[in-house]
């Protein structure tokens, strides 16, 4: 069981969580969450690097390092895993982002019991990650979910219980259709009785018959999409974003959302080709409406972080926009605009994060020339804001690009109307980037406290550094990228593309 | 009459052994010795249990009397289900049961305990209707004498006159079902009903199995005769409310499924599978938006046990091995987890006497392990991974949907939807816990030694039982080659 290194990123936090529960003070408490981190960033490089050599050496397989174990044998659910290109980017994502997460949350009021919760909540997003079994995927998806109760309820701000409920409550409303839909799933995974909760398995099989598909694929749709922040279930996340502290905030706009696109993709799409390639237009419809909404809505709010918690529901809008165009560009550009948006978003929160700790007011109208009084937070923010409005060099032009270039290959007028609405929201995010940016860092400084405020410390800077080269090496080696993620598209792995 | 057939009731011999034991030690130990009653109970039931657990004779299938009384490998568990539940009640009330006011009454709660729980033990194996209502009235009547032990505390009698009054109606209610179904069959026999019953459908017969349904709905609080739930729940003591909350609604769920099956079994599809369909959606939801305006903990878990139950009879309605063997998990993972929960409640009773969800405000900073338990109760009640509800929960699920049709669908999507409301009112307790900014009420204080081995024991539990999936595994296996596989259809 443990020659298998994916397992790792499941038992790296678990020791993590051991060691954290006898942590003595805030010094051990920080070591643990540092050497954590570091050892999963490793570990996913080193599982990078693996993938890529056999990808080279000629392997062809849909997945690799495959693995399962049984688990509850007469109900066939295994604790089975296995990575192609797009998990192990997922992979890379999730670590970088737990790593600047925790030097984010160096001075975190009651540290141990948070990050114990915070290690959690990255457990369950890893394990979902390396699973190819629909039980075991669910399972760590749901660990996933409630550690950000009380996340939020216990660090948060403002109107915390009330966010943290509603998150809570929606995300669970969604895993609730989804529920019903995996065990719809299993039940009709093969047409010999060999009933298998085995994705790669199920997707060979390919028996989940037509009429079955277009009730499952809804059920598994919106399951996950509601995570995505898909419109009209996207209402918890401006709220929910808003009140997490800064750590939680960039795991789970970096990274938790990112389950939700994964999700669509992996199971809903993958395993139910017809119904995705003939039900793939109300969802287009709905995923357009968060795209151009979500971006209106962050032009017209004063917090930063709703600004940004909008922002992210128009840019994971475009996520699963792209993933409904259901061909090979539009798809790999989705895959780029996650990891995008999970990096840059990250930063973003981690930046607000920075600035209310010293400004203790997130209202853009009580602040100004933020660039005079600290000018490395302030350029960083530019950089971030450069990235989601799409700078060439930077992450986001790469995936919007690509994203945009896919969707218009769809010749038809439902499409094409379609792409050039979304590619509107582009101009939109200049708007509200820019906006801020005059707002916040140029202009007169609007309070005068804020001249004696200090620039960032060095876990800070670390933090932010971390995320900024992870977003300008996108920008700049997409190719690589689009390496990694292609083995998956191919019409006899992924055959909805086979369908068009 | 041949004696030996008294053999096959072996863990009733047992069970009867022990309480002999507890009554004689009552009855002749010096009174100075009394204080050791409740762990002297407490270990015997424990070796008691851990007898039947690991005991190869009772894997057979034997019957006796005629075909009144029949056990087998699934029933044998089912019992030792119970068993387990009984020692953590057990272990959990030494410190109530050896408090001042208890003394002149401790015996009288171990004994009737015991009586209680062979009634259910009756129930479960009866085979025949006659032998079923000795079960059901000897597991009901001790239980209002229970439920009145605090008899100083005014709640506490109104509560056992509460439940000794529905409980007489319902068997009433109940009995008059069952002449419904002797005029329909002539036999009490489960298996002669059965055959009697295929094919036929009458108003009669619809009338006969409302009857019948109610009765036992009133031992499992289906909505809508859950109403002495909370009443009863409240005003009995903790340790009491835990025993019937879990142990005595485990058994009749059982046995609830034994009688529809092989009583009833060939008439599923016409008529039961209906009512059971729209009690379940009553009983869910009913419960699940009672309990949201609870303020009392005891109150507030009788409506969560009251929805908890409707989830127990998705594993009936299953109506196939998969359910059967839900069923049975479900109540294992039910009795560890609110277990858990009444084991807090029931130690800050003890410490300060306070009951209400108000009080638990900013536990966690008073008493960090108690509120974890709490916490951990909360989760796995509310089906969160990775605690044993969760898995619990979606193999109940899967069971209920292994039937197929397009209805059951429907129902477990409602079932689902329920858990989100469920999930708020848990949060609610885990928000007063850990979020609220209140000044604690409760101070810090040490609780005693039972308590916490009780504590100890169900959280191993709430962790255990789902990861370690031997135990599911065991059940289902053991379902899938019991006999009453062949009632399913």
């Amino acid at each position: 069981m443990f020659s298998n290194p994916l397992i790792y990123f499941v038992v790296i936090p678990l020791l993590m969580l051991g060691a954290l529960a006898l942590c003595a003070n805030i010094k051990q408490i920080r070591a643990v969450a540092v050497a954590g981190s570091v050892a999963l960033m490793a570990l996913s490089t080193y599982v990078l690097l693996e993938y890529l050599d056999m990808r080279a050496a000629g392997d062809n397989a849909p997945m690799l390092f495959v693995d399962s174990w049984q688990w509850f044998t007469p109900l066939n659910i295994h604790l089975a895993v296995g990575v192609d290109g797009i998990s192990i980017a997922m992979l890379v994502l999730s670590s970088v982002i737990i790593f600047a997460g925790s030097f984010a949350s160096w001075q975190i009021p009651q540290p141990k019991a948070f990050f114990l919760w915070l290690i959690l909540l990255s457990t369950g997003v890893f394990g979902f990650f390396i699973s190819i079994d629909l039980f075991t995927m669910f399972m760590f998806y749901e660990v996933a979910l409630i550690p950000m109760y009380l996340l939020i309820g216990v660090w948060g701000s403002g109107n915390k219980n009330y966010s943290a409920m509603k998150l809570t409550l929606m995300l669970m409303g969604g895993s609730a259709f989804l529920m019903l839909g995996l065990i719809g799933i299993y039940y009709h995974s093969s047409a010999d009785g060999h009933l298998t909760w085995n994705i790669l398995e199920i997707a060979r099989n390919g028996a989940i018959s037509s009429g079955w598909q277009y009730f499952l694929f809804p059920m598994t749709f919106v399951g996950f999409g509601v995570l995505g922040a898909m419109f009209p279930f996207h209402t918890w996340s401006p709220d929910g974003h808003a009140s997490a502290p800064t750590a939680v905030s960039m795991l789970h706009a970096g990274v938790l959302m990112k389950l939700g696109g994964y999700g669509c993709f992996r199971v809903a799409i993958y395993l139910m080709p017809q119904a995705a390639n003939e039900l793939a237009w109300i969802f287009l419809i709905l995923t357009g409406v968060s795209v151009v909404y979500g971006a209106f809505s962050a032009c017209v709010q004063t917090d930063l972080k709703y600004i940004n918690a909008y922002s992210s529901v128009s840019h994971c809008g475009l996520v699963l926009f792209a993933i409904l165009m259901l061909n090979t560009t539009a798809m790999t550009g989705a895959i780029m605009q996650m990891l995008s948006h999970g990096l840059m978003t990250a930063l973003f929160f981690a930046l607000i994060g920075m600035i209310y700790g010293r400004t203790h007011t997130r209202d853009i109208r009580l602040m100004g020339g933020l660039m005079k009084i600290m000018p490395y937070l302030a350029v960083c923010y530019v950089i971030a804001g450069m990235a989601s409005l799409g700078l060439p060099g930077l992450s986001g032009f790469v995936a919007e690009m690509t994203i945009f270039v896919g969707s218009f290959q769809n010749a038809d007028m439902f499409h094409r109307v379609f792409t050039i609405v979304a590619c509107c929201s582009i101009v939109i995010t200049a708007v509200y980037i820019l906006r801020v940016v005059g707002k916040l860092l140029f202009g007169p400084v609007q309070d005068k406290h804020h001249e004696e405020l200090t620039d960032a410390t060095w876990w800070e800077r670390l933090s932010t550094v971390t995320l900024i080269v992870s977003v300008a090496a996108i920008g700049c080696f997409p190719n690589f990228f689009a390496n990694l993620i292609k083995t998956t598209f191919s019409p006899e792995i992924f055959t909805v593309l086979g369908l068009n | 009459m041949d004696y030996s057939q008294f053999l096959a009731m072996k863990q009733e011999i047992g069970l009867l052994i022990v309480f002999l034991l507890v009554f004689l030690y009552d009855t002749f130990m010096p009174r100075s010795a009394g204080k050791q009653l409740p762990v002297f109970a407490s270990v015997l039931m424990l070796i008691f249990t851990a007898a039947c657990c690991f005991c190869p004779c009772l894997a057979g299938s034997e019957s006796a009397f005629a075909g009144m009384y029949e056990t087998s490998a699934v029933i044998a568990a089912i019992k030792n289900i119970l068993n387990i539940g009984v020692v953590i009640v057990l272990i959990q009330s030494v410190k109530w049961a050896n408090s001042e006011e208890m003394a002149p009454r401790r015996g009288e709660f171990y004994e009737l305990l015991l009586v209680t729980l062979f009634g259910m033990y009756l129930m479960i194996s009866a085979r025949h209707f006659l032998l079923f209502v000795i079960g059901l009235e000897s597991a009901s009547l001790p239980l209002a004498a229970m439920v009145a032990l605090d008899k100083n505390r005014y709640e506490s009698s109104e509560a056992a006159i509460k439940y000794i009054l529905t409980a007489v109606f319902s068997s009433a209610v109940f009995m008059m079902g069952l002449s419904f179904v002797y005029a329909l069959s002539g036999s009490l026999y489960f298996q002669n009903i059965y055959l009697a019953l295929t094919g036929q459908h009458s108003t009669m017969l619809v009338l006969a199995l409302a009857f019948v349904i109610s009765g036992v709905g009133f031992k499992l609080s289906l909505v809508p005769f859950h109403l002495w739930t909370a009443d009863v729940y409240q005003g009995a003591p903790t340790s009491v409310t835990s025993y019937l909350s879990v142990i005595s609604k485990g058994a009749a769920a059982f046995a609830f499924l034994v009688i529809l099956c092989q009583a009833f079994g060939a008439v599923y599809a016409n008529i039961w599978e209906w009512m059971l369909y729209a009690l379940i959606i009553l009983t869910i939801t009913v419960g699940n938006l009672f309990a949201i305006r609870q303020r009392n903990m005891k109150r507030f878990l009788a409506f969560s046990s009251v929805s908890q139950a409707g989830y127990i009879m998705l594993g009936v309605i299953a109506f196939n091995a998969m359910g059967l063997a839900a069923l049975m998990y479900y109540i294992l993972v039910y009795i560890f987890s609110n277990l858990a929960a009444f084991g807090v409640i029931g130690a800050i009773e003890n410490a300060t006497g306070k009951v209400s969800m108000d009080d638990y405000r900013g536990l966690s900073k008073t008493n960090p392990r108690l509120s974890l338990c709490m916490m951990l109760a909360m989760f796995s009640l509310a089906g969160i991974p990775p605690f044993a509800g969760f898995f619990s929960k979606f193999f109940i699920f899967t069971g209920a949907i292994n039937q197929g049709s397009v209805a059951i669908y429907v129902l477990v999507l409602i079932a689902l939807i329920n858990t989100i409301i469920s999930l708020y009112y848990y949060l609610l307790v885990v928000k007063a816990m850990y979020i609220a900014e209140e000044a604690p009420v409760v101070e810090t204080f040490k609780s005693s030694c039972g308590e916490r081995i009780g504590l100890w024991i169900t959280i191993a539990g709430i962790i255990g039982l789902g990861i370690v999936s031997c135990v599911y595994n065991f059940l289902l296996d053991t379902t899938a080659t019991s006999a009453i596989n062949a009632y399913f259809m």
